[in-house]
C-alpha cells in the first residue's frame, strides 16, 4: 500500500491539491481513485486558489480531508443548492461536489434537477455504486432489480420500489445542462483476471477536466461514475469489478450524453 | 410595482423589510413564495438591478424552501449578506438548513412572517412560531438570535440590526414578524446610513497559499464535537449576556406589567393607557430580542416589587414559559391568548387585565 502510494507520488509528483491524509475508503472502492483524479485535474487547471468543494453526505462527506481546497458542508442531498448559492454570489469561483447516488438521486433529486434546469455553472460528479455505502448497504434508487441489500433482503422488487433510476438520462433530458457524461470507472478485469483495463480512470480524468472547462465556459456539467461497493455488495473486489462491467454498465450505459460546447472534440 | 427610491414612504411591513434590507447593503436574496410574506420577494425582484443598490448581486426564486435555505448557506459561505423570507410552513422546511448554518457558524437573515395554526392553518397572524424560532427549531441543539419588530419602521430597520448581529456572532438571525405586521401599512423614513462592512476573513472563497478555509458542521471525533459544541454554548451565553433588548413603557411604578411583542405589543401599548385611566398602574415590557430573551429586565422588575405579569400572545402559551423562568416563581404570571389569526380588541384586553389586576 505504502509502496503503491510512493509509486504514484513519484509519477505525479506532489499534488498541492491533495492533503497528505490517507483516505478512509474501503479497498477496491473507486472513491479514492476519483479523489486523486479530481486533484490532478484541479492541479492541471491551476485552480486551487479559486476552487470551493461542497461536501455532500455519504461516503464523500470527508472529501475535504483529502482534497486540499476550501470546502463547505451541505445537508444530505442539498449540495447543488449550496453550490448554486456560492456560484451566483461568486461566479469567479470553480464550484464542485462529489455526490453519491443516495444523495443526488434520492433525497436530493429536486435540488439536482433544478440546478441542472437552471444551467447553474457548477460541476457535479455522481458516484453511482447502486447502494448506500456509508450507512451500511441499504437500497438505493439506483439498485438493480433483484440486488440484495439490508433493506431489500429478498432482493429489490421493482413492483414494490420501482426500477433503477437513471440520473444521467434525467439530467440530459433537460435543455440547460452543457455537459453530461457517464463513465464506467472501475478497472475491468480480463476473463482470467491476468490483466486489468484502466480505461475508466483515463476516461474519467479526461471527463473531469472537460467538466471543469465547461463550468468555466458558463455551463452546467455532470459526470456520473458507475462504481463499485464490494463491501456492501458482499462480493470480492474482483467480483465487484466484473459485476460493474457485466451488470451495472448495461443498466447505466457509459457514454457522452450531452456536450453543448463540443469540449470532447477539442 | 413602482420602484421606491424616496427615503420617505408609506409601505406595507413586508415591503419596508425588503427595502430595509437593500438599504443596509444586502447582497443576495433566495426564497420561495408563501403568503403572507410574498411581498418581500416581489419588491426585491422589482428592485433587482436598480443602480441605487449596487451591492444587490443576486435575486433568485428557488424551487422549494429547502433549496432556498441551502442557497442561502452557499452565498453566506462567501461572506455575503444574504436573506430569505418565509412563513410558518416554509420556516419548518428551512429548519434543516438553519441547523447546518448554526453548526457552520454562518451569518444569515431569515424572516418568518408568522401565520396561523399548525399545518396549513390560515393566513391570519399568530405568534405560534415562537418556540421554533427561539428554541432552536432544527436538530442538534443551537440558538438563533431572534428579533421581533412591532411596527413598519422596525420592519425596515431590523435587517440592519439583524445583519450586524449575524456577522458579529457568525450566527443565523431570525426576524419573527406576523401576518398583521407584514400587511400593515405605515409611514416611515429610511435613514441614509452607509452599508456596514463586516469581517469575513473566515469565508471560503478559494485557498490562499498553504492556507485554506473549511466550513464544517461535522466533527467525527467526539472530543472535537464537544469542543465545537462548547464553543457554540459560550457564544450563546455571551449573546444572552450582551444582547438582550427590550422596550419599557410606564413600568417604573407599575403594579402589573404586560409582556408582549410584535403586533400584540401595539395593542398592549394602548391598553396600558386605558388601564391607567381606570386607576390600574399598568406598564408594558416589549421584548425586542426574543432570543436572547430579556430575562434581566424582567428579573429587575420582580426585584423592584412587581407582583403580576400578564403575557399577551397569539398562541397557546409559548413566550409565557420564558417569562415564568425569568421571574423565578417570585411573581404571578397570567396570560391572555388569542388563536386562529384573531386579535383581541384593545377593550377586550383591558377587561381581561382589569379582572386579573383586581
Amino acid at each position: 500500500m505504502i509502496e503503491i502510494e510512493g509509486h504514484y507520488e513519484a509519477k505525479l509528483g506532489h499534488l498541492p491539491t491533495l492533503t497528505s491524509k490517507p483516505t478512509h475508503y474501503c479497498a477496491g472502492c473507486e472513491h479514492g481513485t476519483l479523489t486523486r483524479l479530481i486533484a490532478y485535474a484541479l492541479n492541471e487547471l491551476d485552480a486551487r486558489e479559486r476552487t470551493v468543494l461542497v461536501d455532500s453526505v455519504g461516503c464523500s462527506v470527508l472529501a475535504h480531508e483529502y482534497l486540499n481546497v476550501d470546502a463547505v458542508q451541505s445537508p444530505h442531498g442539498r449540495a447543488p443548492a449550496v453550490m448554486a448559492g456560492i456560484k451566483r454570489m461568486r461566479p469567479d469561483l470553480l464550484v464542485f461536489a462529489v455526490q453519491g447516488d443516495g444523495d443526488a438521486v434520492s433525497i436530493g433529486l429536486a435540488e439536482l434537477i433544478h440546478a441542472a434546469n437552471r444551467g447553474e455553472a457548477i460541476t457535479i460528479f455522481l458516484v453511482n455504486n447502486a447502494i448506500y455505502g456509508m450507512t451500511g448497504g441499504q437500497l438505493a434508487p439506483t439498485t438493480p432489480a433483484g440486488m440484495i441489500t439490508t433493506t431489500s433482503p429478498r432482493g429489490r422488487d421493482i413492483a414494490l420500489t420501482g426500477p433503477p433510476m437513471d440520473a444521467t438520462k434525467l439530467v440530459a433530458s433537460l435543455e440547460a445542462p452543457a455537459y453530461v457524461k457517464r463513465v464506467l470507472l472501475p478497472v475491468t478485469p480480463t476473463p482470467t483476471a491476468d490483466f486489468y483495463n484502466a480505461r475508466g480512470s483515463i476516461e474519467g480524468a479526461r471527463s473531469i477536466q472537460n467538466a471543469f472547462r465547461v463550468q468555466e465556459m458558463g455551463g452546467f456539467s455532470f459526470v456520473e461514475f458507475v462504481s463499485t461497493c464490494n463491501v456492501n455488495w458482499k462480493m470480492s473486489i474482483l467480483a465487484s469489478k466484473r459485476y460493474a462491467t457485466d451488470v451495472l454498465a448495461k443498466i447505466f450505459p457509459p457514454g457522452l450524453y450531452k456536450d453543448k460546447f463540443g469540449v470532447e472534440k477539442r | 410595482m413602482e420602484s421606491v427610491t424616496e427615503t420617505r414612504a408609506f409601505l406595507k411591513g413586508n415591503e419596508a423589510l425588503a427595502l430595509g434590507a437593500l438599504h443596509t447593503g444586502m447582497n443576495a436574496y433566495f426564497g420561495y413564495p408563501i403568503t403572507p410574506s410574498s411581498e418581500v420577494p416581489e419588491v426585491l425582484a422589482t428592485e433587482f438591478g436598480n443602480p441605487q443598490y449596487p451591492g444587490f448581486k443576486v435575486f433568485l426564486q428557488a424551487a422549494s424552501e429547502l433549496e432556498a435555505i441551502n442557497m442561502v448557506i452557499g452565498a453566506a459561505s462567501t461572506g455575503a449578506k444574504v436573506m430569505t423570507a418565509t412563513s410558518g410552513p416554509g420556516f419548518s422546511l428551512k429548519q434543516e438548513g438553519i441547523s447546518y448554518a448554526a453548526g457552520m457558524e454562518l451569518p444569515m437573515l431569515i424572516v418568518d412572517v408568522n401565520r396561523s395554526g399548525p399545518g396549513l392553518g390560515n393566513l391570519g397572524p399568530e405568534q405560534s412560531d415562537y418556540f421554533q424560532a427561539t428554541k432552536g427549531g432544527g436538530h442538534g441543539g443551537y440558538r438563533n438570535i431572534v428579533l421581533a419588530p412591532a411596527s413598519v419602521p422596525e420592519m425596515a430597520s431590523f435587517p440592519a440590526l439583524g445583519f450586524s448581529l449575524a456577522f458579529k456572532y457568525r450566527n443565523p438571525v431570525v426576524i419573527l414578524a406576523d401576518a398583521f405586521l407584514g400587511q400593515l401599512k405605515e409611514d416611515l423614513t429610511f435613514p441614509e446610513v452607509p452599508a456596514p462592512k463586516f469581517d469575513v476573513s473566515w469565508a471560503t472563497t478559494g485557498a490562499r497559499g498553504p492556507e485554506r478555509h473549511l466550513l464544517l458542521s461535522m466533527h467525527l471525533d467526539l472530543p472535537d464535537q464537544a469542543r465545537h459544541s462548547e464553543h457554540l454554548r459560550s457564544k450563546y451565553e455571551e449573546v444572552a449576556r450582551v444582547e438582550q433588548r427590550s422596550e419599557s413603557l410606564r413600568t417604573d411604578d407599575a403594579d402589573v406589567v404586560l409582556v408582549a411583542y410584535g403586533i400584540t405589543a401595539r395593542l398592549c401599548r394602548r391598553a396600558v393607557g386605558t388601564l391607567r385611566e381606570k386607576g390600574i398602574r399598568a406598564g408594558l415590557l416589549r421584548p425586542i430580542t426574543l432570543s436572547p430573551f430579556p430575562s434581566k429586565e424582567i428579573a429587575a422588575l420582580v426585584e423592584r416589587g412587581v407582583q403580576k405579569f400578564v403575557v399577551v400572545e397569539l398562541n397557546m402559551g409559548q413566550m409565557v414559559e420564558d417569562v415564568r423562568l425569568a421571574t423565578g416563581g417570585r411573581a404571578r404570571v397570567e396570560t391572555v391568548q388569542r388563536l386562529g389569526g384573531l386579535l383581541p380588541s384593545s377593550l377586550d384586553l383591558v377587561h381581561q387585565v382589569e379582572a386579573m389586576a383586581r
